[in-house]
């Protein structure tokens, strides 16, 4: 099964329609609760990200017997230091983003933590691409 | 001694003399656990449990978002917050209860806690 979202710059009231969607999918799908909380939660906190730190973009949603596998590409500044974006506490979120309850820099560890395989892929000035993967 | 403490969602509303948003059919159900923040990104590290409450002073639509994602199926708003129909529509078709009640979080929390709810953590 292939889906694709489309992510739009500055639609903060938006964020979560895709997790949201991919939520109900998975739920047909009857695939164990606890594992579509983790699939979720990392889509979700990385759409977040798209809207909060770049100027959207698009989610790539694959699913087969084995595995889901989601990959988030934006249009955006991309991030200059990757590791220390993943360090947890690192933030250069603005105030509106806190606003909305994030901006704590516990976004991408918490994504890290959820999926089987992360990989982020980013270019200063063209955007970032995290990919994540979940096993069934 | 082991044993379980929950608490059914009226108790909760009329404990904190709390009115129902959403899910006034769903009164009659438990809570085992509950969690107290005002960072989204919090309550999306906690792990799978049933049966959680979650209490903010942050009302918005990633309020309902993060509570859908964490599948948190009870949200208690202190200090009557506005909540907006945007907001009340996610909130009816994933069957969540949202509950609003005057006190402070500080209060609330507090008089939770003594009644014996357990914490996430
Ligand atoms: N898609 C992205 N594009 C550009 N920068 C990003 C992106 N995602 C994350 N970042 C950077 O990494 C930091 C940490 O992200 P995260 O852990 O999600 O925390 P938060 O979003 O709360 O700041 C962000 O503050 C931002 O500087
Ligand atoms: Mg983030």
């Amino acid at each position: 099964m292939h889906f694709e979202y489309t992510i739009i710059e500055n639609d903060f009231a938006n964020a979560g329609t895709a997790s949201s969607a991919i939520k109900k999918t998975l739920k047909q799908l009857n695939i164990d609760s606890a594992k579509i909380k983790r699939v979720v939660v990392a889509v979700y906190e990385a759409e977040v990200n798209a809207i909060a730190h770049a100027y959207g973009g698009t989610i790539y949603v694959d699913i087969d017997g084995e595995q889901i596998v989601v990959r988030i590409a934006d249009k955006g500044p991309g991030i200059p230091d990757v590791a220390l974006a993943m360090q947890e506490g690192y933030s250069t979120a603005s105030p509106k983003v806190r606003e909305m309850g994030f901006g704590a820099g516990m976004g991408l560890p918490n994504i890290k933590n959820n999926v089987d395989k992360l990989d982020i892929k980013t270019e200063i000035n063209v955007g970032t691409e995290i990919t994540m993967a979940v096993k069934f | 001694m082991i044993y379980k403490i929950y608490m059914k969602i009226k108790e909760i509303a009329k404990l904190l003399d709390a009115t129902f948003i959403t899910g006034e059919q769903l009164a009659e159900s438990e809570i085992d656990f509950a969690f107290a923040s005002d960072l989204m990104s919090d309550v999306l590290t906690l792990k799978q449990a049933d049966r959680i409450l979650l209490i903010t002073g942050l009302c918005n639509i990633q309020t309902i978002r993060t509570a859908e994602m964490a599948n948190v199926e009870v949200v208690l708003f202190v200090r009557n917050k506005n909540v907006t129909n945007e907001m009340i529509e996610i909130a009816e078709e994933e069957n969540m209860v949202l509950l609003q009640c005057k006190y402070s979080m500080f209060r609330a929390v507090g008089m939770l806690y003594v009644q014996g709810l357990q914490p996430v953590y």
